[in-house]
């Protein structure tokens, strides 16, 4: 089926194809449409999902624990201030293992208050035991939800999936997008079946007990091994899901990097903006690439740094501060996973696009020929450093 | 299934349950929070007339009955909060001070 879809409209539609049993419903831009048309398939009959609004953040992503824990499928949308107030009970899904989905439409963290897009609000979570999943486009938003219950419901991973994509950018902006038959869908999820939930009367259970220093930290083991599973399971959704779409995804993408010297990282809708630039400099004989993380949790630290393992330079352009005084997350995390590389290849930190500013073709294009000047003369420059903002000195 | 009978602080990771979950009911009742005790009642039997005000204020479960009768106090799981001997109308309980190992 072709459409054309806003990427809220995208995944709200996924939803209802999904038809779960609960939502916790509860608005903040951009994120506000995706329970809004749910709201539209509630009021038409068109799913069986218990709908309950609340009065916070804090309360959407509780709903969603005690629904899940009892047994049912459970779904939330929010963004930026939301994700950050329901930040003490992303911890308490994660840690209780309830297989739980958010749609994360990333928008920028006050203050000073802001509603457009950079991961700020995903990457402060980033180490609350989600799995997190980055789209590029509203098609990538569309099959990213579609992919997260056969992955968090897995019973060796059992762990919450946060599916993000940009605000406005994606959650609004309106393209073409291949939307699957409801029954392919309703066939490739399955049903929900875990071995124990709340409801199940012959099978007394307790969720989310106090536990004693001896048990916390065997617990905590579990859960990060959990989180390792979690990729090998990734990649066999993936596979599945590439027989009923023909859309093929991995922990990340690859764009041009088969004999690439010179590559960007990064994450999100500016992968769409970079290709372009890629595309560019290789007409003109630069051996460009790209690598989009799309999966940041689990990090796919190995595989990046075989994939990276024959560039020259690298510039990771992180869509979030972080505020460590030394680089984003995706710049900390990247570097670290090439530290094991035998020939280490240059690499440099750009924080850009926060709090919606725009990244254009010319400026990735600037990114590539500091690449060029480091590859060359070996002289990285500043390793941390941003771009996009007025500034007195040159910046690239 | 995991029991909570099996588990216990020389348990490794692989074989607790994910997120800590119990897969049976009553599971307190195994497990020694007595030993947070901080002062200590004491029955004295023969002033008890068993009139059963004691029980239901017991925030825990630690004074056991049986054929209509109190028992002695289950120091197993008694914190020594005292409300026992408040309640209680008559001289049939009393606290030491410290929660003394009974």
């Amino acid at each position: 089926m072709n459409h054309r879809l806003s990427g809220n409209e995208a995944v709200a539609y996924a939803m209802k194809q999904i038809n779960p049993d609960v939502m916790g419903a509860f608005p903040i831009t951009p994120s506000t449409e995706i329970p809004e048309y749910f709201a539209g398939y509630v009021a038409d009959g068109e799913v069986n999902t218990e709908y309950v609004t609340v009065e916070s953040e804090h309360s959407s992503m509780s709903v969603c624990i005690a629904a899940q824990a009892a047994g049912a499928r459970a779904v939330s949308a929010t963004s930026s201030c939301g994700l950050a107030l329901m930040y003490e009970l992303l911890y308490v899904a994660a840690s209780c293992r309830l297989p739980i989905t958010l749609a994360c439409v990333n928008r920028a963290l006050s203050g000073p208050i802001n509603i457009n897009a950079d991961h700020s609000d995903s990457m402060g979570a980033r180490d609350s035991g989600w799995i997190q999943i980055y789209a590029e486009n509203n098609q990538e938003a569309y099959d990213n939800f579609l992919m997260a219950m056969p992955i968090g419901e897995t019973p060796s991973v059992r762990l919450p999936v946060m599916t993000c994509m940009d605000g406005f950018i994606t959650s609004h902006a309106v393209e073409n997008i291949e939307l699957l038959e409801t029954d392919v869908v309703r066939k490739f999820i399955g049903e929900y079946h875990p071995e124990h939930y709340l409801l199940k009367k012959e099978n007394p259970l307790a969720v989310g007990p106090y536990d004693v220093s001896p048990y916390y930290m065997e617990h905590k083991m579990l859960q990060a091994e959990a989180m390792k599973a979690a990729k090998a399971r990734i990649l066999e959704v993936a596979a599945e899901f590439e027989k009923i779409s023909g859309r093929s995804y991995g922990l990340f993408e690859e764009y041009r990097m088969e004999d690439a010297e010179l590559a960007l990282v990064l994450i999100g809708s500016t992968a769409g903006t970079a290709k372009a630039a890629v595309d560019k400099l290789r007409d003109d004989g630069v051996k460009a690439g790209l690598i989009k993380v799309r999966v940041f949790r689990p990090f796919p630290g190995e595989e990046l740094a075989r994939a990276l393992a024959g560039t020259k330079a690298i510039a990771v352009m992180d869509k979030s501060e972080g505020f460590s005084a030394a680089g984003g997350p995706l710049f900390a995390e990247t570097r670290s996973a090439l530290y094991d590389l035998n020939q280490r290849p240059y690499m440099v930190n750009i924080v850009y696009g926060l709090g919606g500013r725009d990244v254009k073709v010319e400026d990735i294009e600037k990114v590539f020929d500091r690449l060029a000047d480091i590859a060359v003369t070996g002289e990285t420059g500043p390793v941390y450093s941003h771009m996009g903002q007025r500034s007195k000195e040159e910046t690239a | 299934m995991i029991y909570a009978k099996d588990i216990n602080e020389n348990t490794p990771w692989q074989d607790l349950t994910p997120g800590g979950e119990i897969y049976e009911p009553g599971t307190a009742r195994a497990f020694n929070t007595g030993s947070w005790r901080t002062d200590t009642p004491v029955f004295h039997e023969e002033a008890c007339k068993h009139c059963m005000l004691c029980v239901p204020f017991c925030p825990d479960s630690a004074i056991p009955v049986k054929d209509g009768k109190r028992l002695d106090f289950d120091y197993m799981h008694c914190k020594g909060c005292g409300i026992c001997e408040e309640v209680c109308p008559f001289p049939a309980i009393t606290m030491l001070t410290g929660g003394a190992a009974k």
